[in-house]
C-alpha cells in the first residue's frame, strides 16, 4: 500500500535483565508456590528475554498476609512519612530513568523515544504529585450548631488489589500504586502477563524504601493469579484497567464481597476537527495535523487512542492530505533505536487481532488511505509484531469505528454541521477520551461540554499530566485517576458527630 | 434454537474445537464465551467455565459454538450484527481471566460481512435474561 519510512539507527545496548524474577512479597523475593515460571516474550523480536513467576492462589494469599500485617503500621504512618517515601521512589526512578526506559521498551515493544520522554517522566511526576497532595490534604469539620460538631476524617480502606494492564506497564502501575500508598492503603499488584518484568526491575530498586508488605507484586496469569486476588474477601477494593468483560467479572466478584471497585475500560475516542482549523496554513494547522496523527502514539495501544477522526467536509482534502503524509513519515524500526517513532505491538495475539480488524475494515468497504497491513521489518525484527500505521475512510456504523482495535489504526469520516459532529462523536458505547480542535472560542467550550466523555482534550491530545482527572463516562468505567480525587477511591470517611452540650435531650 | 435453516452468527475453527476439548477435560465442565469490548485485551472473546460469568438482560445470546453459549453485550451487538464471527485460536500471551491464557494461546474472532441474502435468514437471538427464564442456560 505504501512505502514504509524506516529507522536507520542502531539499537542502544540492552540493560542487564535477570533470567527470572520471583514474586515480591513482604519486602522479599519469594519463589512461586508452584515452582513454575513462564517466559516473557519481547515484542521486539518475539523472543523470550526473561521469566516471570507463575503465581497462584497460595501466592496471592501470602501477599495478602504480608499486606494485612503491614497495614497495621502503614495506615497510621504520618502523611509526612508517606510523602517522603513516595518522593524517594520518584527520585530513584529519576536516577534510573534510562535503564528503566530501556527495560520498558524491551518488555512492551514501544519505542525508546516514548519510554524516555513519556512513560518514565510521567511515573516520576505522578509519585511526586501524590507525595505533594497528601501534605496539603485536609479533612473537614462543620459546626452544626454551637454545641454540635461533625468531623469528617479520612481513613484508608485497607488492603487493596490492583490489576495492571500491559500498554504502559510502569505508568499504569504508578497511577494505581501512588494514590493507594498515599492514602495509607497497602496493595497487592498483579501486572499483566505480557509485561511482568519492568515492574520487578523497579521493585529491585525500591525494595528497601518501603516497609515490608506495603507494596507486593505477584505475577502470573489472569485465571490463576488475577482471579484469586479479585475474588478474595480480604481485599477492601479492586482497581482494574482493561476490557469490559473482565471489568464486569471483577464487579461481579466485588458484589459478592460488597467492596468498591474502580474501572478504566477503554474507549473509541473521537478527534474532531472543526472547519476553522483550515482557516490558515499556520503553526496551529500543523499542530492539528499532528493531533490527528497521535493515533500512532504507543502503537495505538492507548485506551484513549484517537481512533476516530471527524473532520469538517470543507477541509477534508486539505487536512487529510497532510495527515496521511505525516503518517507515512512515521519511522518504524527497532524499538531501541533512538530515532524509531513507532515500535512493536505488545504481543502476537494483539498483532493478530489488529490484522483481523484491518481485514474486516476492508470487507466493510472502508477505503485504506495509508498502511493497511503488517510491517515486515528485517535485521532481526522479522519475528516481532509490527503493524503499519493505518488510516481508513468510512462511516461511523462500521465496526472499525466502533471497536477498540488497540493498534495504530484510525478511521476518518466527515461531518457538515456541529450538531452532526457531536452526534457522531457520541454514537459509541464508550466515553473515555475525545479531542476538539477549533479556532472558534464558542466551539472550544460548547462542543467539549456536549461530548459524553470524561476527558476532552481541547486543541491538544494525549497529554496525561498528574493534576488533571482522568476517567470514563458510559461503558468506559468510573473513578478518576491522575488527580487527588483518586485518594477518596482509596479511603473511607469516618464521621465523628460530637456533642459539646451538657444538657440531656429530654426524651427519656 | 439451532434450526438448520438458519445461518449461524458464530462458527468456529478446528483449532478452536481442539482447544475447547482440552479445556473441557481440564476443567471437567461446560464452557461459555462472552465477547469483550474496550481496551487492552478487549475486542476478544473470553472463555469461562459455564455460569462463571453472570449474563443478564444486557447480554445477547448469539448462538452456540460446539456446545458453548456465546454472548455479547447488547450495545456492542448493534454494531456487530451484520457480521459472521469465527472463533479461532492464535498463538500469543494474552491477559484477562479467559481460561485458555495459561496455555499460551488466545481465542480470537475473525469476521465476515453477511450477504444481503444471509441477513434475511439469521439465527434468532435472545437476551441472557430470556435464556434464564426459559431454562436454556
Amino acid at each position: 500500500m505504501s512505502t514504509l519510512t524506516l529507522s536507520q539507527s542502531k539499537p542502544v545496548d540492552r540493560p542487564q535483565i535477570k533470567e527470572k524474577y520471583d514474586h515480591f512479597i513482604g519486602g522479599k523475593w519469594v519463589a512461586p508456590s508452584s515452582g513454575e515460571y513462564f517466559d516473557n516474550i519481547s515484542p521486539i523480536d518475539g523472543k523470550a528475554f526473561s521469566k516471570a513467576a507463575r503465581g497462584n492462589k497460595a501466592d496471592i494469599e501470602k501477599a495478602l498476609d504480608a499486606a494485612h500485617k503491614a497495614f497495621a503500621t502503614w495506615s497510621k504512618t504520618s502523611a509526612a512519612e508517606r510523602s517522603r517515601v513516595l518522593n524517594k521512589i520518584a527520585d530513584i526512578i529519576e536516577e534510573n530513568l534510562e535503564m528503566l526506559a530501556r527495560v520498558e521498551t524491551i518488555d512492551n515493544g514501544k519505542a525508546l523515544r516514548e519510554t524516555r520522554a513519556a512513560d518514565l517522566p510521567l511515573c516520576i511526576d505522578h509519585f511526586r504529585y501524590f507525595a505533594g497532595v497528601i501534605r496539603a490534604d485536609e479533612s473537614s469539620i462543620s459546626e452544626h450548631d454551637e454545641t454540635t460538631v461533625s468531623i469528617a476524617l479520612h481513613e484508608p480502606l485497607g488492603v487493596v488489589g490492583q490489576i495492571i494492564p500491559w500498554n504502559f506497564p510502569l505508568l499504569m502501575a504508578t497511577w494505581k500504586i501512588a494514590p493507594a500508598l498515599a492514602a495509607g492503603c497497602c496493595t497487592v499488584v498483579k501486572p499483566a502477563e505480557q509485561t511482568p518484568t519492568s515492574i520487578m526491575v523497579l521493585m529491585e530498586l525500591i525494595a528497601d524504601v518501603l516497609p515490608p508488605g506495603v507494596l507486593n507484586v505477584v505475577t502470573g496469569f489472569g485465571p490463576e493469579a488475577g482471579k484469586p486476588l479479585a475474588t478474595s474477601d480480604r481485599v477492601a477494593k479492586v482497581a482494574f484497567t482493561g476490557e469490559t468483560t473482565t471489568g464486569r467479572l471483577i464487579m461481579q466478584y466485588a458484589s459478592e464481597n460488597l467492596i468498591p471497585v474502580t474501572m478504566e475500560l477503554g474507549g473509541k475516542s473521537p478527534n474532531i476537527f472543526m472547519k476553522s482549523v483550515g482557516d490558515a496554513d499556520d503553526e496551529f494547522f500543523d499542530k492539528a495535523v499532528e493531533g490527528a496523527v497521535m493515533f500512532a502514539l504507543n502503537q495505538g495501544e492507548v485506551c484513549t487512542c484517537p481512533s476516530r477522526i471527524l473532520v469538517h467536509e470543507d477541509i477534508y482534502d486539505k487536512f487529510m492530505e497532510r495527515v496521511v503524509a505525516r503518517t507515512k513519515a512515521i519511522k518504524m524500526g527497532h524499538p531501541l533505536a533512538e530515532d524509531t517513532m513507532m515500535g512493536a505491538q505488545a504481543s502476537n495475539d494483539q498483532f493478530e487481532k489488529i490484522l483481523s480488524y484491518l481485514d474486516i475494515g476492508k470487507q466493510e468497504g472502508a477505503q485504506v488511505l495509508c498502511g493497511g497491513d503488517k510491517a515486515s521489518l528485517n535485521s532481526g525484527l522479522e519475528t516481532g509484531y509490527y503493524i503499519q500505521p493505518t488510516i481508513f475512510k468510512g462511516h461511523n456504523k462500521m465496526r472499525i469505528f466502533q471497536e477498540e482495535i488497540f493498534g495504530p489504526v484510525t478511521s476518518v469520516t466527515t461531518f457538515k454541521t456541529t450538531e452532526e459532529a457531536i452526534a457522531i462523536a457520541n454514537d459509541t458505547m464508550y466515553g473515555l477520551g475525545a479531542g476538539l480542535w477549533s479556532r472558534d472560542a464558542h466551539e472550544l467550550y460548547q462542543v467539549p461540554r456536549a461530548i459524553q466523555a470524561g476527558r476532552v482534550w481541547v486543541n491538544c491530545y494525549h497529554a496525561y499530566p498528574a493534576h488533571a482527572p482522568f476517567g470514563g463516562y458510559k461503558k468506559s468505567g468510573f473513578g478518576r485517576e491522575n488527580h487527588l480525587m483518586m485518594l477518596n477511591h482509596y479511603r473511607q470517611t469516618k464521621n465523628m458527630l460530637i456533642s459539646y452540650s451538657k444538657n440531656k435531650l429530654g426524651f427519656f | 434454537m439451532s434450526d438448520k435453516k438458519y445461518i449461524p452468527r458464530v462458527i468456529l475453527s478446528e483449532a478452536a474445537i481442539d482447544t475447547i476439548d482440552t479445556l473441557r477435560k481440564r476443567f471437567g465442565t461446560d464452557l461459555m464465551f462472552h465477547q469483550s469490548g474496550g481496551c487492552c485485551d478487549g475486542s476478544s472473546p473470553m472463555c469461562f467455565e459455564k455460569g462463571d460469568f453472570k449474563v443478564g438482560g444486557s447480554d445477547i445470546w448469539i448462538g452456540k459454538v460446539y456446545g458453548c453459549d456465546f454472548f455479547m453485550n447488547k450495545d456492542q451487538f448493534e454494531y456487530w450484527k451484520h457480521t459472521q464471527l469465527t472463533l479461532d485460536i492464535t498463538q500469543g500471551r494474552g491477559s484477562s481471566f479467559s481460561i485458555e491464557i495459561p496455555m499460551g494461546i488466545r481465542f480470537i474472532i475473525r469476521s465476515r460481512v453477511f450477504t444481503m441474502e444471509e441477513l434475511e435468514n439469521l439465527e434468532p437471538t435472545m437476551t441472557g435474561e430470556e435464556m434464564m427464564e426459559n431454562n436454556l442456560l
